[in-house]
């Protein structure tokens, strides 16, 4: 059962847990949300720079659990430069990761760390919620959205 | 004659069996669901703040109940709903007497807790209070002994005030409830022992200070019921909630105590059979109190496995638990302190620290604690504990806390020191 400890917490995700990438506001962001997991307290906002289809820029802010910063800090490399059109499929296939342990379609390789969060339920939302909140803030989400 | 001696010699007995300190090695056997692995680690159970686990005892009641005695009740004239009324009207007159209530009728059977503050708040809020008039409840309220309040404020255009909790120790700011017992304020809510601090609070003092001034007072014993004498005359309280499965008895029953007079005079909740007294198209009656306050099919099952928990607990003695719980708390609460970079919560004694023990890492997150530990075979509970506003307060998004009960022993203790040594060497803390 250590070695499940040593699959879901693995070296890169301490490590961006610790020192998360685009960590703080984003001034010139056209799209934000806010995102909770009400259950451990997990809160984030992701801020987004939207420019002809592209993520220009992005960055994160808020306080979590080290499963949730580093996913949020892995999201931010992942959509930087990307087109838009891509964020939902990544998301879809990010889901499929940590609920199986695998993704369909092959994934960006610095996310298959995540796959250890499938042996662990109850840190599947934690994985997940920046995600949603990249979801949200590509439809300019006003509500907090939450994983309950 | 001899009877007086006799009498006399199995009080002595009783005496001598409350004075010896409890065996939780021995109380374990009583309690199946201790004795597994998770992980492939002996289980250690410190989640007893949420739920506590069952002992044979009351899941042989239950068990009996329905292959027995199982009919509705207050119905059908035939034997086996006589059988079934009674057993739930002897639930009834157990938990009244458990808590020193006047009579049994003042015990209202609800689904646990946060249903009996939420009836108190629906049905007195109702009757006694109006626009300009105040509740005063305190920071460390759980969630269930503050929204309830919230709402009713609400539809009375009443409002909340509220006594602060002090620095990390987390106790009431007693001088300030001496300036909040007062006009506008009509009744006074708190919580016993809080489940996010372990704090104690002074109830019966509380309460006399509220009383002197008029105030009626709630006392919410969610966290304290199956674990410390008590009794509602001597707190003076007029409202007290319980929840049976946080004192060894079945998810799905709890109860409101309250003064009969308060039930008399409150309106009922929820309304339909089981409470009426006479019905016509256009109005009804109600029947006298508990029945007023217990509309439809009540969980009789639960009811009976209630009963079965307080007669268990009362066996055992609640003052040979409490005293146990107090022991291993300050013995815990001492080996914590080995433990570098970990931050704890509440009082720094025991008591007035209760059995629950909320602690955080500076660098680790408390989701990430709990994780750790239970491939250790430790459940912790990590999260806000349904106490945001003390969270908040207290300056952190979430705390990992432990909580003890009867069963539970010095080397779990130990276990969770060493699950948290290990949690720290793992995340570098
Ligand atoms: C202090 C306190 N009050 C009320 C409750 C609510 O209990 P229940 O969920 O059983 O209604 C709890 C449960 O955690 C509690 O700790």
């Amino acid at each position: 059962m250590l070695d499940d400890l040593n699959d879901l917490y693995q070296q890169v995700i301490l490590d961006h847990s610790r020192n998360p990438r685009h960590f703080g506001k984003l001034p010139e962001a056209t799209h934000s949300a806010q995102g909770r997991n009400p259950l451990c307290g997990d809160e984030l906002t992701l801020y987004l720079k939207i420019n002809d289809g592209r993520v220009e820029a992005v960055s994160f802010e808020g306080s979590g659990c080290a499963i949730s910063r580093a996913s949020a800090s892995l999201l931010t490399e992942t959509l930087q430069g990307r087109p838009v059109e891509e964020v939902r499929g990544l998301f879809e296939e990010m889901h499929k990761l940590v609920t199986h342990g695998r993704s369909e379609k092959p994934l960006p390789e610095k996310l298959a760390v995540f796959a250890g969060v499938h042996k662990f339920p109850s840190r599947v939302k934690c994985a997940i919620l920046p995600w949603h909140t990249a979801l949200a803030a590509l439809d300019n989400r006003k509500e907090p959205i939450t994983t309950e | 004659m001899r009877e007086q001696a006799t009498k006399r010699g199995s009080e002595e007995q009783t005496n001598k069996a409350a004075a010896e300190a409890l065996r939780p090695e021995a109380i374990r056997k009583d309690f199946p669901a201790l004795g597994q692995t998770v992980h492939g680690r002996p289980l250690v159970y410190l989640d007893n703040a949420a739920t506590t686990q069952r002992p044979l005892a009351v899941i042989e009641a239950i068990r009996g109940f329905y292959l027995r005695d199982n009919a509705n009740v207050h119905r059908g004239s035939y034997d086996l709903s006589h059988r079934a009324t009674e057993a739930y009207e002897a639930a009834r007159a157990r938990t009244a007497r458990f808590l020193n209530a006047a009579e049994p009728a003042e015990i209202i059977f609800t689904r646990n807790a946060t249903e009996a503050i939420n009836l108190a708040a629906f049905s007195w809020s109702e009757r006694f209070l109006g626009p300009g008039d105040a509740i005063l409840l305190t920071e460390m309220e759980h969630h269930s002994n503050l929204v309830p309040w919230q709402m009713a404020a609400r539809r009375a255009g009443a409002r909340l005030l509220f006594v602060p909790v002090t620095g990390p120790e987390g106790l009431l700011d007693m001088d300030r409830v001496q300036a909040l017992l007062r006009p506008p304020v009509k009744l006074f809510a708190f919580t016993h022992v809080s489940n996010a601090l372990g704090t104690i609070n002074p109830a019966a003092e509380l309460c006399r200070l509220a009383r002197q001034r008029g105030i009626v007072t709630l006392v919410d014993a969610a966290q304290s019921a199956g674990h410390m004498p008590l009794d509602v005359r001597e707190l003076g309280c007029d409202f007290l909630a319980l929840s049976g499965h946080k004192l060894c008895g079945p998810t799905g029953i709890g109860a409101l105590y309250a003064k009969r007079e308060l039930l008399e005079a409150m309106p009922p909740w929820q309304t339909g059979g089981e409470m009426i007294d006479q019905v016509t198209l256009d109005q009804s009656s109600w029947a006298p109190p508990p029945h007023k306050f217990e509309a439809g099919t009540p969980n009789i099952a639960g009811a009976v496995g209630l009963g079965a928990a307080v007669d268990y607990l009362e066996r055992i003695g609640r003052e040979r638990v409490f005293r146990h719980e107090l022991e291993l708390t300050a013995y815990a609460l001492d080996r914590l302190k080995e433990v570098k970079g970990l931050r704890l919560f509440g009082p720094k004694t025991a008591p007035p620290h209760a059995g629950a023990i909320s602690f955080c890492f500076e660098t680790i997150h408390a989701h990430d604690v709990v994780t750790f530990v239970d491939r250790l075979g430790v459940a912790l509970r990590g999260g806000h504990h349904c106490a945001q506003p003390l969270m908040r307060k207290l300056g952190v998004p979430a705390t990992a806390r432990a909580s003890f009960y009867l069963y539970n022993t010095r080397q779990e203790a130990d276990a969770l020191v060493e699950a948290l040594q290990e949690t720290r060497r793992f995340f570098g803390a």
